[in-house]
């Protein structure tokens, strides 16, 4: 059987990072009491007005950059039509003609096994960023035949993020948007936390042989993690050849993943493929966006968004904050992986590193290995550690010194889990765990053993 | 004062000196729409606001602290601006009841001028005519009608015939804020311009309706029709009130993202003596076919009047016009038909009892409450926006937009400085006589004159002309160039002061009015 080649395209919706919506001043806000964050705009009450908001489009254009696409000095807005209950204007605003940002790319890690031992680099290509409003919220209530309507979301600024086809499974993808994640967080233009619906992702997928021309995609939704956006690739792509090998056909279809079955299944058609009717948005004039060759002279910058400007003043991205990782403290590039992504770890082993003589090589050890797994264990985020810096560079300065031993050390840890607040000195002392250095000591130690077994010490001299 | 009397030059005045408080001028307007109600001009009455507002400004003008030359004067406002508190219905059944949280721009403005808010008036459904007979509250009358030079001129009826039926239409859209002024209800009134639905019923109600310019004046809490052409319209008695009510609106607004960044200065209007200096543009292309005998000899007059007068009258030529009628309602149901998308009964306005599921009351709701016309543009519109449709109808429209604004630039770089056109057709058809023809139809054909500077953006007047054979308003149209609304008005005003406009003779008004009169003005120019 020939092999095949799946293939696998992303569309990224991250909810932009601001105080107020895309074109509207209403407040963005998680989890508000239901319609309690809607302008007259927002609800489409006639004869309101679309205007832009400003930090959106930064956030827009430093994504943009971070991504290593080209920055549209003009792009244009237009109108996308269909009718759902939660969309009250009947059509969306967004960028479908000319986007803001264009032909990026988005280099990203892999583990060649399980052991994070050997990283393999990875590019997917970015097509294209485009602004857009997000819509509200629809819940569906069968048992009173009704449909209840939350705008508070209407309206707030989303920027797509359209990845090619680059990648080939579950893995890939999941790392692609780990790292995408990243970045949005380190750039501070979209807060990208998937549980509060600030990242969503739907895929793109399909499957061909070498040398034959792309099958037929489905687009799968739905999908409300990184771990279920790998499993409902895989299933997807598994359910592909399976379908194919068995004489059948893939359907231009739309699935939502289903993470309590862990596969997919179709989505109720909407009757037949939509035609949205784009329309050019006519109550927005083009955004003009400038560089400093381009800005003129006597420009209110009230006005004006300068690239140059917003490139300069770019935070370090993740990748370079693992090379400085790995530079400064001479740790493994797959330690940096690690540290990056768990949120809070990298700053709490930096600070570990400043308050003791332990070298960094040695620190990286007790983060990963032991604090680490013990925040896995109790699905604590680093935040959350009952053990703060302070601590473990404390306990990890009197294993430096040789005052304990490290098996002496870890019996510490274990106690300083328990957050009661004592020091690790104290419980060195309280348990008796200090390294006895004085040699007439520890042979009095022995002889004292040895003295109170008798038979254990002859039969142990006979064999 | 009597209601004839202009706003700057005499109003003003009076209320400063306290001759007239702004209270009698509101009281007496207020009366004026009760016994013109047969005209069907106004939709809503805000008797109760309007009176408290003509009381703050009377406690301003004792203060001698008035906020303006618009202070404690009596407006309307056509029903498809949001006023805050009032019902604003854009006479349909999907509105019926929507009180609007919220003052457009425009309205907002003049309520901080000290403007008194008399009601909100009737139009076309949504705008869309260019009669004001199709809206939900029934059309509109042309105050013309019972006037006494109509009435003179009318074959004379046998004691059968119903007086009622002879009624002749205002035009439209904004038929209701042009009737209110013609019959003295108020003395400006805002409307708005799409296709000329503020020129057309200025012509025929014999007031002065300027359509700014595009990007001159917010359109924030206008309803719109076609976002791109839409401008909110001036109705006034005489040019130098629209120049008033003009410096009171224009400027930029940061809620209206189409206005444009500059800075307006009101000005007042100079008292043009020399013209020898203007050039007057005769666009060839605006005999259009229909056009009456009676405007196309008064549009000859009208030339010759300022090549007499020393000014320099050139033929010009805007080659696309014809097209234009075409490539505005393949644009103008295009925007319709996505700006109509948000009514669907969720949010605000009818919803149906129907609710099967969301999509059957949505349709339900939307039939119920849209008339034929708009639907009719709905479906058009969305037609020309199918993917397989979008580059031969809209884009191409687009392409043939960018054309007719072109010919307006070429002549105007060749030095004109004001065309001057007609504004329509003919006199106002009688309403039995219009209904005829359905209203895709009528719009086609009345649009012709004056749609074109909506495709381009330009600035244009109606200034009433003369009475035609029949004794109705005839107008003729001055179109400017962008953003010099002072020239426009200033020749308009010139042009006004030559051709001495009668004074309509209202009974109703003779009643309220004793200075009307007085200052009665024979027609000099027909």
């Amino acid at each position: 059987i020939a092999p095949w080649i799946p293939v696998v395209g992303l569309e990224i919706h991250a909810q932009i990072s601001s105080n107020s919506k895309l074109f509207s001043g209403s407040q963005v806000q998680f989890a508000a009491p239901p319609n309690s964050l809607v302008s007259f705009f927002d609800a489409s009450l006639p004869g309101t007005l679309p205007v832009l908001n400003r930090r959106c489009v930064e956030a827009a254009v430093m994504t943009g950059l971070a991504l290593n696409c080209s920055i549209n000095k003009k792009s244009l807005f237009d109108r996308k039509h269909y009718f759902y209950a939660d969309l009250p204007a009947g059509y969306q605003i967004t960028q479908q003609r000319v986007p803001i940002a264009v032909n990026g790319s988005l280099s990203y890690s892999l583990c060649i096994d399980n052991k994070m031992s050997q990283m393999v680099t990875k590019t997917v290509r970015i097509k294209q960023i485009q602004l857009e409003q997000d819509s509200g919220k629809s819940l569906h209530d069968d048992t009173r035949c009704q449909t209840l309507v939350d705008l508070n979301r209407a309206g707030v600024g989303l920027m797509e993020v359209v990845m090619e086809p680059d990648m080939c499974c579950g893995e890939e993808a999941a790392a692609a948007v780990r790292e995408l994640q990243l970045i949005l967080q380190a750039l501070g233009s979209s807060q990208a936390v998937m549980a509060e619906g600030q990242l969503r992702v739907d895929a793109n997928v399909s499957v061909h042989h070498p040398g034959e021309p792309y099958g037929v995609r489905t687009e799968v939704k739905n999908i409300n993690s990184i771990r279920f956006l790998a499993k409902a690739v895989d299933y997807e792509i598994q359910r592909q050849i399976e379908e194919l090998e068995n004489g059948g056909t893939i359907l231009n279809e739309t699935r939502a993943f289903d993470s309590k079955l862990g596969c997919t299944v179709p989505m109720r058609d909407k009757e037949g493929k939509q035609d949205y009717r784009f329309m050019p948005e006519p109550n927005l004039p083009p955004l003009i966006l400038y560089d400093t060759k381009s800005l003129p002279a006597n420009m209110n910058h009230q006005q004006v968004i300068n690239i140059d400007w917003i490139h300069e003043r770019l935070p370090d991205l993740p990748s370079v904050k693992r090379e400085k990782l790995v530079e400064q403290y001479g740790i493994l590039p797959e330690h940096s992986f690690t540290l990056l992504n768990e949120d809070g770890l990298a700053e709490f082993f930096e600070s570990v590193v400043k308050q003791t003589q332990m070298k960094p090589k040695k620190v990286i050890g007790w983060i990963l290995n032991d604090l680490l797994s013990y925040l896995k264990q109790h699905s604590l985020t680093v935040k959350e550690s009952p053990v703060s810096s302070f601590l473990l560079a404390d306990l990890l300065n009197l294993l430096e010194k040789k005052e304990i031993s490290s098996t002496a050390a870890k019996q510490v840890l274990v106690e300083l889990w328990k957050g009661e607040g004592k020091t690790p000195l104290e419980i060195v002392k309280e348990q008796k765990l200090e390294l006895l250095h004085d040699q007439k000591e520890l042979e009095q130690i022995c002889q004292a053993v040895i003295d109170g077994q008798e038979n254990e010490v002859i039969m142990m001299v006979l064999g | 004062a009597a209601l004839t009397d202009g706003l700057r030059s005499q109003v003003s005045a009076a209320l400063k000196e306290g001759r007239v408080t702004p209270t009698e001028l509101c009281q007496r307007c207020l009366a004026l729409i009760k016994s013109t109600k047969f005209l069907n001009a106004y939709i809503t009455v805000a008797e109760e606001t309007a009176l408290k507002q003509a009381e703050e400004s009377e406690e301003r003008y004792k203060r001698g602290q008035p906020l303006g030359i618009l202070d404690g004067i009596p407006i309307a406002v056509k029903d498809n601006f949001n006023t805050a508190g009032i019902e604003t219905t854009c006479a349909s059944n999907m509105l019926k009841g929507y009180i609007s949280p919220y003052n457009a721009t425009v309205v907002q403005k003049l309520l901080d001028h000290g403007a008194v808010l008399l009601g909100k008036t009737n139009l076309d459904e949504f705008a869309m005519g260019s009669g004001s007979t199709d809206g939900v509250f029934g059309p509109v009358r042309n105050p013309w009608s019972y006037s006494k030079q109509y009435k003179e001129k009318s074959v004379p009826k046998s004691l059968s015939e119903d007086e009622e039926s002879d009624w002749v239409i205002t035009g439209g859209s904004s038929g209701g804020s042009a009737a209110a002024v013609s019959s003295f209800t108020c003395f400006a009134a805002l409307g708005s311009d799409t296709g000329g639905s503020t020129r057309n019923p200025a012509a025929h109600c014999g007031v002065v309706g300027l359509k700014p310019t595009y990007g001159l004046i917010s359109r924030h809490g206008l309803i719109p029709l076609v976002n791109s052409m839409d401008v909110p319209g001036i109705l006034t008695r005489c040019v130098d009130d629209a120049a008033v009510l003009l410096g009171s609106l224009a400027g930029h607004d940061p809620k209206d993202s189409t206005t444009i960044q500059d800075d307006f200065t009101p000005f007042e209007l100079p008292n043009l003596t020399d013209v020898s200096k203007l050039s007057i543009g005769i666009p060839k292309e605006y005999d259009a076919p229909g056009l009456s005998s009676e405007i196309l000899a008064l549009w000859s007059k009208a030339a010759d009047l300022f090549k007499n007068a020393g000014a320099k009258v050139v033929e010009v030529s805007l080659p696309h016009t014809r097209y234009s009628i075409v490539c505005y309602h393949v644009l103008c149901t295009a925007e319709v038909a996505s700006n109509m998308a948000r009514f669907d009964g969720l949010e605000y306005g009818h919803r149906s009892d129907v609710k099967d599921s969301t999509e059957s009351m949505y349709a339900a709701t939307r039939r119920e409450g849209f008339n034929d016309v708009v639907r009719g543009r709905i479906l058009s519109g969305n037609y020309f926006l199918l993917k397989q449709n979008y580059e031969k109808y809209f884009v191409k429209a687009q392409k043939v937009r960018r054309l007719i604004a072109n010919d307006f630039v070429k002549v105007f770089r060749s030095g004109v400085d004001v065309l001057l056109t007609p504004t329509t057709l003919s006199d106002a058809a009688p309403y039995t006589e219009f209904i005829q023809e359905d209203n895709r139809t009528r719009s086609a054909q009345d649009d012709i004159l004056t749609q074109a500077a909506n495709m381009a953006g330009l600035p244009a007047i109606n200034v009433p002309t003369a009475l035609s054979e029949r004794g109705l308003p005839v107008g003729l149209q001055f179109i400017g160039r962008s953003f010099q609304e002072k020239q426009l008005l200033t020749v308009a005003k010139w042009f006004e002061k030559q051709v001495k406009f009668p004074v309509i003779q209202l009974e109703e008004v003779k009643r309220h009015d004793s200075g009307v009169f007085q200052h009665q003005k024979s027609a000099s120019f027909s």
